[in-house]
């Protein structure tokens, strides 16, 4: 399987202000999206993700470096034929009706008129907004803005799928939805780019991240390989025992309301604190094993910078 | 074609803008206050009919082409609604076109309405409508999608405030440019002429556009009269075009 989207080390600074100054917003990007994975853009804010994504669909152009999308320039429109694009914040026509919208888009990539109504319906469907098909897009909430447009970029059927914080602005349960549909979309065989800064959403779907912090990609790869199995320790919740019992096992870390937290580092040191408890008739009220997260990774990339 | 589906859209966003229906409402009832006017002013009223409702076609057509103009690119920037087009398989250049073409649209209809308005005022008056009424709509009409062409043109790079006081600058120096013809003969030949010739040749000339008098005073008018007035118009304009292109192509949307 090829690339879908290639970037080698590509810059962008921009000249702002009235007296104006160069801001290095992109210090060398590299790196690559392959056909049928899901890949997680991850970085904290004013990081560059957003930029980068302009500098692939041609909105910005980058000072240096090349990036290649299907193999061609990221102008050619017979690359961007095949890409859908989900921005940030989406800001959509208001004057448009949920269904004139969509298929205003659906022109654009010369759809068929046959075809487009029910393109349209399915899409409306799939982001469950049926009801508001023929509601003005400036009487939409947030959420519903998200929905219509990640409706809009699915639009062309596209093969690969870019979108900028898709799962901001949405309740726990329009986020899982959004989940879904991502993950439907690469059992579909699409190709999906998708930036965040929330770790959870990238560590739950993503096959491959990289790891953007000021302008540069600090840590790239699968996740598998980013992400440790092993138990870095473990934190067990007791209550009935006094301290200075426990502390020979591990690290008591908070003490509230009669209960301890009791960080564990050797695993070994797990049985002989369970055994202690019910020895002196106490209560373990929650044990749980931290493996390292994205978030530890992310952390560390964040603070080694 | 890409084109035409930016310029509906386009026509379609401007003919939801309330603001449009204002200002069709004030040309309307200033089209026809000429008829209150007339009443008002002694020696020949149908001429003060017909001559302050072209005016009106053409001033309110004006502000239309500059307010809505200089808005349309610009806005597409700044709501960042642009985004999500140029990442469409367009080209910059269709999009800007299609803007312009959408626009051009929008100001016929509304040229057309006014018009109509106005014919039916002078019929009221006078009884009877001629051809020479509707080709000087024509010739504003041409005047107009040239200012249009200058509206989308700034609007690429600077504010719709700005751009408004740019456009409206060219507007009024298109008016008043002829004044160098005068200025030409009376300047002796050599360099001086030369330059004042040059400046010309580069401001626009909008009274081209202007057959006012000529048709209020039922002067002749030279044959031909429209075809200079279209070729300047579209030469004029195609070189606007291609700037606001040149520039737009360059472009970070950030
Ligand atoms: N319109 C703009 N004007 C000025 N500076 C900008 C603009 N857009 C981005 N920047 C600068 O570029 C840098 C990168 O911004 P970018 O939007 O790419 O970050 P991001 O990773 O998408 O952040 P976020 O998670 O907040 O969306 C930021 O430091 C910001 O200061
Ligand atoms: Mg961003």
């Amino acid at each position: 399987m090829g690339n879908v989207l290639e970037l080698a080390d590509v810059r962008k600074s921009f000249r702002l202000g009235f007296i104006p100054k160069t801001k290095e917003v992109l210090k060398g990007v590299s790196f690559s999206v392959a056909e049928g994975e899901i890949f997680g853009y991850l970085g904290p804010n004013g990081a560059g993700k957003t930029s980068t994504i302009k500098c692939v669909l041609g909105l910005i152009f980058p000072d240096a470096g090349t990036i290649s999308l299907f193999g061609r320039s990221p102008l050619d429109p017979r690359s961007k034929d095949k890409v859908g694009f989900l921005p940030e914040n989406p800001y959509f026509y208001d004057y448009l009706t949920g269904r004139e919208f969509l298929d205003f888009y659906a022109q654009l990539f010369r759809v068929e008129k046959a075809e487009r109504a029910g393109r349209i319906d399915r899409l409306l469907k799939l982001v469950d907004l049926e009801r508001a098909a023929d509601l003005q897009l400036r009487k939409f909430s947030r959420g519903m803005l998200q929905r219509v447009g990640l409706a809009q970029a699915l639009i062309n059927e596209p093969e690969f799928v870019i979108l900028d914080e898709p799962l901001g602005g949405l309740d726990p349960l329009g986020r899982k939805e959004i989940r879904d549909i991502i993950l439907g979309l690469r059992d579909a065989g699409r190709t999906v780019l998708f930036t965040s800064h929330i770790l959870q959403d990238i560590e739950m779907i993503c096959d491959h991240v990289a790891i953007i912090v000021g302008g540069r990609v600090l840590n790239q790869g699968c996740l598998s390989d980013l992400v440790s199995e092993k138990v870095l320790f473990t934190e067990i919740t007791v209550s009935g025992v006094d301290d200075e019992s426990l502390a020979a096992f591990g690290e008591c870390v908070q003490v509230r309301e009669g209960r301890t937290l009791l960080k564990v580092f050797d695993e070994t040191n797990v049985q002989p604190v369970l055994d202690l408890v019910r020895e002196r008739g106490g209560r373990i009220h929650a044990l749980i094993p931290r493996t390292q997260t994205l978030e530890d990774i992310f952390v560390d990339t964040v603070t080694n910078q | 074609m890409t084109i035409s589906v930016i310029a509906r859209n386009t026509f379609k966003e401007a003919v939801r803008d309330r603001a449009l229906y204002l200002l069709l409402f004030f040309s309307a009832l200033s089209i026809a206050l000429a008829r209150v006017l007339a009443v008002l002013t002694v020696g020949d009223r149908v001429k003060v009919v017909k001559d302050v409702g072209l005016a009106s076609i053409s001033f309110f057509g004006a502000l239309i082409a500059i307010l809505i103009g200089t808005g349309l690119v610009y806005k597409e920037i700044e709501k960042r609604t642009i985004f999500t087009l140029i990442s469409k398989p367009i080209r910059r250049a269709e999009f800007l076109l299609g803007k312009f073409l959408g626009l051009v649209l929008t100001l016929a209809v509304m040229v057309w309405a006014m018009t109509l308005v106005y014919l039916a005022v002078v019929f009221l008056h006078t009884f009877k409508i001629e051809g020479r009424m509707v080709l000087a709509v024509f010739f504003i009409f041409l005047e107009l999608i040239l200012l249009t062409a200058v509206a989308v043109l700034f609007s690429c790079f600077s504010t719709p405030i700005l751009s408004s006081l740019f456009a409206l600058s060219f507007y009024l120096i298109g008016h008043f440019s002829w004044s160098l013809k005068t200025l030409i003969k009376k300047t002796p030949p050599g360099l001086g002429r030369t330059l004042l010739r040059a400046v010309y040749a580069i401001l626009p000339d909008l009274e081209n556009f202007n057959i006012k008098a000529e048709v209020v005073q039922n002067l002749p008018l030279p044959g031909g009269l429209w075809l200079g007035a279209v070729a300047y118009s579209a030469v004029y304009t195609a070189f606007v075009l291609l700037l606001a292109v040149w520039i737009f192509r360059r472009r970070d949307f950030i």
